[in-house]
């Protein structure tokens, strides 16, 4: 053969070699999990749950050599979608159902309480739900409105597409937007951090996180400790589902055992969120 | 087929997979952004500064100004910090220092960005928001770090280029009977210019690209800032910021962020490399 010609054979095989790996994350998800043979598992739906699913996917995959579980994103309504479909053995919520979905079996996995919180030299102990909106939707800007010496706030918020960001939204916010003023931190520890260092800040983090170097605020004079947020007293607070089309049976009723036992449990609840059991 | 013509083609094949990787990568940004600006429209892409993926909102205006003003801050800060540093090696000290201070400076590349970044959260931010007033978390801060950070690239290629100027400049200029700093300022730095150009456009680049110190230090806000105290977000930030669960649009509106940097990047480059030829 010829060198032009083989050098460009090579270049081909090559570069198609590259486009491959280069599309390789493209692709994946659930029909990669069910192609590779054995027993495979999908989970798609709320953003927020994803981490937390993810987690214990990857604990339980661990434990069973051989069992595949793919956890994808695409929202609350695209997850319960594709359990309706079928598409998806578990569709994730972060949301109740509404009625033309009530046809599905529902999973309770953990509670999700967020918790505002100011720097503890603040003497701030209650927002009503009305302040916290006014505050990040910019209408109070200064620590004078609440009563305290007048400072500027400052505000900190999640990214778009985070989890607790969403929560926030639609727990707070309704249809209203965060200021584009507020700053942004991209986990729950990096605005633990900067509270805990700007006596002046306002931010809001996974209650189950808040520690000793913030101080977590009432909300209409609820405190979010793990009993209000089970009982659902604390305003700022969502459930978390599990659906699926038919009753978990073979081995997503073991994986939904899995997340139900104490082992599951306490991995959520070790990442922020309170248990169900 | 000897020996030398075969490795010679096998290091041929390993440049080209390198080359292929740009390219590709190159396709790859644009395949996944290209949709979303068609979608929104260029105009409303980059104009536009509401910015909300999630609802529907994709305008990176605000994110576009405050990268050009970082790096503005950062040039402002570091081109005569870095330039007054090249001189002084190149054209003002002995051997011995210049062989012990080089090296040095160069040394400030080699330290990973987060820990200019952390550095800047426990020290920096706590200073200005202290002193100076705001969150501290601000455009000052980024333009800070990021001008410590620029200076290995300003300083080391402004020596190359001062030290490529031939010494038969500075002996005609000296026998003149110019002082040694009329010699520096009218001789050696318009001969060097082009190459000092070249550096201080390079360390633009590293500028505009950073991402990892600017997310820690800038405060990642989405508005265009009023004062240096206030917080921004870049456009690197904002990538690395919300990739983490984005899907959809928003994911297409994270690439296309990617093509004007990309875009930006490339004209940097571009025109470094033709004031290079130029000389």
């Amino acid at each position: 053969m010829d060198l032009a010609v083989r050098t460009r054979k090579w270049l081909r095989l090559g570069s198609l070699f590259l486009l491959c790996l280069a599309l390789l994350p493209g692709l994946g998800g659930c029909q990669r999990g069910s192609k590779s043979g054995g027993q495979a598992l999908c989970i798609a739906g709320s953003t927020s749950v994803q981490p937390f699913a993810e987690k214990l996917a990857e604990v339980y995959m661990h434990q069973h050599p051989g069992m595949r579980i793919d956890v994808q994103g695409g929202g609350s309504s695209a997850g319960i979608f594709a359990a309706q479909q079928g598409a998806a053995n578990l569709g994730a919520s972060s949301r109740e159902l509404v009625a033309a979905e009530k046809n599905l079996h529902e999973i309770s996995i953990a509670w999700d309480g967020i918790a505002v919180i100011v720097h503890p030299s603040n003497p701030l102990n209650n927002l009503s739900l009305q302040q916290l909106r006014q505050l990040f939707q910019g209408k109070i800007t200064n620590w004078q409105a609440l009563g305290l010496p007048p400072h500027a706030i400052d505000l900190i918020t999640r990214e778009e597409g985070s989890g607790t960001r969403e929560a926030f939204e639609h727990l707070v916010m309704g249809k209203t937007l965060i200021t584009p003023a507020a700053l942004v931190q991209d986990s729950n520890g990096a605005v633990r951090e900067i509270v805990a260092g700007d006596p002046y800040s306002l931010g809001y983090i996974s209650a189950g996180l808040v520690d000793e170097r913030v101080k977590a605020v009432a909300i209409d004079g609820v405190m979010p400790t793990r009993e209000n947020i089970k009982n659902q007293k604390y305003k700022l607070v969502r459930r978390f589902l599990l659906v699926s089309r038919e009753p978990p049976a073979g081995e997503c009723k073991a994986f939904v055992d899995f997340i139900l036992s104490p082992q599951g449990q306490g991995l959520l609840e070790a990442e922020g969120l309170v248990g169900v059991k | 087929m000897d020996k030398g013509k075969f490795v010679e083609r096998v290091f041929f094949l390993l440049a080209l997979s390198s080359i292929s990787s740009l390219v590709i990568i190159t396709i790859f940004i644009f395949e996944e952004g290209l949709p979303l600006i068609l979608h929104t429209g260029l105009k409303d892409f980059i104009f536009s500064t509401h910015w909300a993926p999630t609802k529907g909102y994709f305008g990176i205006g605000a994110m576009i100004v405050s990268s050009i003003l970082v790096t503005l801050g950062a040039m402002v800060l570091g081109v005569p910090l870095g330039l007054a540093c090249a001189i002084v090696l190149a054209e003002f000290s002995s051997e011995r220092l210049r062989r012990l201070l080089k090296p040095t400076l160069e040394l400030l590349a080699g330290i990973p960005s987060v820990v200019y970044g952390f550095l800047g959260v426990i020290w920096l931010v706590p200073l200005i928001r202290d002193h100076l007033g705001g969150p501290g978390l601000s455009l000052l801060a980024a333009a800070v770090i990021l001008g410590i950070m620029i200076l290995p690239t300003v300083i080391s290629i402004s020596i190359d280029a001062l030290t490529a100027v031939p010494d038969v400049y500075r002996d005609g200029s000296i026998a003149l009977g110019a002082t040694e700093w009329q010699t520096v300022r009218r001789v050696v730095l318009p001969a060097a210019s082009s190459g000092i150009i070249t550096a201080i456009i390079l360390g633009m680049g590293r500028a505009v690209g950073e991402t990892m110190a600017v997310i820690m230090v800038a405060g990642n806000a989405l508005k265009i800032p009023s004062s240096i105290l206030d917080p921004v977000r870049t456009l690197t930030s904002n990538i690395a910021l919300e990739l983490g669960y984005a899907a959809g649009r928003h994911r297409e509106a994270l690439f296309a962020t990617g093509i004007v940097l990309f875009i930006i990047i490339m004209i940097l480059n571009f025109s470094a490399t033709i004031i290079t030829r130029r000389r």
